[in-house]
């Protein structure tokens, strides 16, 4: 069998609005995987969750670029999101369910958690005062694979 | 966001009809803070009907309109919840705050 590839990439500025695009063009690219509802909406909750950590922590007051890349192989989707923000000190306390910096906006801290469960993979790499990138890897569950 | 009162039950319905998101919350804890303090229900439902989509800053704004709501001794439960933002709802474990009603 052929072994499908595709990519494609975004860069937006940190705003708040863009969040809806974001996870709308990431669903919409991922659409040619034929995924199910439940994975699309996964896959749109994660994208969501990492580019508001993007917006809110990262780069907290000033506007930034965000970065998203996205590549299929075969059935599986890849997710980049990344940011030139102020980085991530230690990451396993970022991941802990409930932690927050920022509670005073009503943040529930459950963003890693979140994407961890509603993905199969969540990679987190950050530099202190260079930026964080979020790598997540969705497997689209078909037996076959519809292509467009 | 639609709002109704119904003052012999002492009721508040807030029909939210956006996507939930860190952008929309803001609109959304404003306009639910504004109609809790003014008629100062005995209980608040967020009808989530139209909802397509929430994150987890649905649940930021969840426990905190619940906070909210007791300080004006009322409670806060949601319904008509769709099957995707109900495994959020149960994941983070706000439904033991705001429970889900049942849908009539």
């Amino acid at each position: 069998m052929e072994f499908y590839e595709n990519e494609m990439k975004l860069e937006f500025l940190s705003k708040s609005n863009n969040e809806a695009f974001a996870r709308i063009a990431v669903a919409a690219f991922a659409a040619q995987l034929d995924p199910t509802i439940e994975e699309l909406a996964d896959i749109k909750t994660a994208v969501s969750e990492s580019v508001t950590n993007s917006i809110i922590h990262g780069y907290e007051d000033c506007e930034g670029i965000i970065t998203i890349e996205c590549k299929i192989f075969g059935n599986t989707l890849n997710i980049d999101v990344s940011d030139s923000g102020i980085g991530i000190e230690n990451i396993d306390i970022a991941k802990e369910p409930l932690y927050t910096t920022k509670p005073n906006l009503e943040r529930s801290g459950m963003g890693f958690t979140i994407i961890e469960s509603f993905m199969d993979e969540m990679k987190i790499e950050s530099i202190v005062g260079l930026g964080t990138k979020v790598s997540m890897k969705k497997m689209i569950k078909r037996e076959e694979v519809a292509h467009v | 966001m639609k709002s109704e009162y119904l003052k012999k039950d002492k009721l508040l319905i807030l029909e939210i009809t956006e996507e939930i998101d860190h952008h929309t919350t803001e609109k959304i804890r404003r306009r639910a803070d504004y109609e809790i303090e003014r008629f100062m229900p005995r209980k608040t439902i967020f009808d989530f009907n139209s909802v397509t989509f929430m994150d987890s800053a649905g649940i930021g704004m969840l426990i905190g309109r619940y906070k909210m709501a007791k300080m004006f001794g009322g409670t806060v439960e949601i319904k008509n919840v769709n099957p995707n933002i109900k495994r959020i709802l149960e994941m983070c474990g706000v439904l033991k705050l705001v429970p889900i009603v049942n849908e009539v």
